[in-house]
């Protein structure tokens, strides 16, 4: 692209005020310029050029070894002009991903969207917030025709897109289960070998199964691997740590997964959370688990949802509101 | 944070040494596996990994070892971890990695 006579005759008069009176609003209306002239691509080694004819006109006596000169400087930056085009390039290529991207992470949100359903008696509160676009978490939940409630909350190891794809696999093998009676060891165990089979081997899937029994007040649940959540038991006021070993999904074919039970009582909230929780570093300070819990406890009297936001409002706070992993924390707090 | 890889290797020939200082994450996992995979891949092989000196490990540590250890059942080599400290040991156990992981973290890397 070329410059027009008006805008070179500007850039001949800047000159010339410039080498008269060192004129320094001269100054700041050639960087306006050269920010024009890049819009225009204008390259280095043309904008040389222009210098060299506005040059000739305002001095055609000019000596020929400062010509010389200048013509020597315009060949030497031939080679950035190119470079400049490559960064241009790959400007606009970059632009083209981030909107890819862009497509991509608003896709994983619909196929992966899950409605928080009503079940009565109990107040259920959910938040997963990625550090990057794509997340590496998931959570579902499920309700059934008598009011019970099924719950999944994993997390992908192997960070991105890539995670983002096995995720939707989970989703879609879960949902191809028959709904009527599937405990939560089966799940995991029917999960292992689909993810066995499917995912890379330096890929693995944590998760945790619930099952929520409304009549009876009970929560069956079993776990492949997953970062432990907490029971919180109102009459005696204490956070009991779920525990439930079982090995991470995708690695041995054959994995077998104990289930357990646990009956709540009014007031008394299920936590489930993923690493990104209990990872949260501080500089180079790790949160311990009793800072978790110490957290929660502060918000655990409101209601469910209030209460997840307020603590990873927390925990983005603390952590000057850049997250390193993906976030998700559920409270399921029983009401009657 | 880097990762340091020391690669210590006995006069036979079948059993290797590697000795592990920093943080295992995201960024140096690549360099683990780039270094851990071809000595799992030997047949017979023994390969002790020392992780004394490794004060953080996240996920994508835990799936370096996963894919070393698929490695070792084609290959007939063994891998054993030693010295864990407990952050990382913690990793171990939520997994359930340790069950099927040779983990030993009262021996001393290298004895």
């Amino acid at each position: 692209m070329e410059l027009n006579k008006f805008d070179f005759n500007n850039y001949r008069d800047l000159l010339d005020r410039y080498i008269l009176k060192q004129d320094e609003s001269a100054l700041y209306q050639a960087e306006q310029f050269t920010k024009l002239s890049m819009q225009n691509n204008i390259l280095p080694e043309e904008f040389i050029n222009i210098h060299i004819q506005a040059l000739k006109e305002l001095y055609p006596d000019l000596p020929k070894e400062i010509c010389a000169s200048l013509n020597f400087l315009l060949e030497t930056m031939i080679s950035y002009g190119l470079a400049y085009q490559e960064f241009q390039t790959l400007r606009e290529k970059q632009g083209e991903l981030e909107s890819e991207i862009s497509v991509a992470a608003s896709m994983q949100q619909t196929l992966l969207s899950t409605t928080k359903p009503e079940i009565s008696g109990l107040d259920i509160g959910a938040i997963s917030v990625p550090a990057n676009r794509m997340n590496g978490d998931y959570h579902h939940f499920v309700k059934d025709e008598s009011n019970n409630l099924g719950i999944a909350i994993a997390d992908v190891i192997g960070k991105g897109i890539p995670a983002a794809l096995a995720m939707s696999m989970i989703k879609y093998a879960l949902d191809s289960f028959p709904e009527s009676q599937l405990s939560p060891s089966v799940i995991l165990e029917n999960l292992n070998r689909v993810v066995e089979r499917n995912v890379d081997t330096n890929m693995f899937i944590t998760m945790f199964y619930g099952f929520f029994d409304s009549k009876n007040s009970v929560l069956q649940y079993a776990s492949a691997g997953h970062e432990p959540g907490f029971y919180y038991c109102a009459k005696e006021d204490k956070f009991i740590e779920i525990k439930a070993k079982g090995l991470v999904l995708g690695v041995t074919p054959d994995a077998i997964y104990e289930q357990f039970e646990l009956k709540l009582e009014k007031d008394d909230i299920v936590i489930l959370l993923t690493d990104g929780v209990t990872e949260c570093r501080i500089g180079e300070r790790f949160i311990e688990s009793e800072e978790v819990l110490h957290v929660i406890r502060q918000y655990i009297h409101l209601p469910a949802q209030e209460a997840v936001e307020k603590v990873f409002k927390y925990f983005e706070r603390i952590q000057d509101f850049h997250l390193r992993d993906d976030f998700t924390l559920i409270f399921l707090k029983k009401e009657v | 944070m880097d990762l340091n890889i020391n690669i210590l290797g006995n006069v036979e020939g079948t059993k290797q040494i590697l000795k592990l200082t920093g943080e295992i994450d995201a960024y140096t996992a690549p360099k683990l596996k780039e270094a851990l995979l071809p000595l799992v891949k030997k047949d017979g092989e023994l390969v002790i990994v020392d992780l004394e000196n490794v004060s953080y490990m996240d996920s994508t540590g835990l799936g370096v070892f996963i894919s070393a250890l698929k490695a070792t059942k084609e290959h007939n080599s063994e891998l054993r971890l030693v010295s864990l400290q407990d952050r990382v040991e913690r990793l171990f156990e939520i997994t359930g990695l340790n069950s099927i992981i040779n983990i030993d973290s009262t021996v001393q890397g290298g004895n």
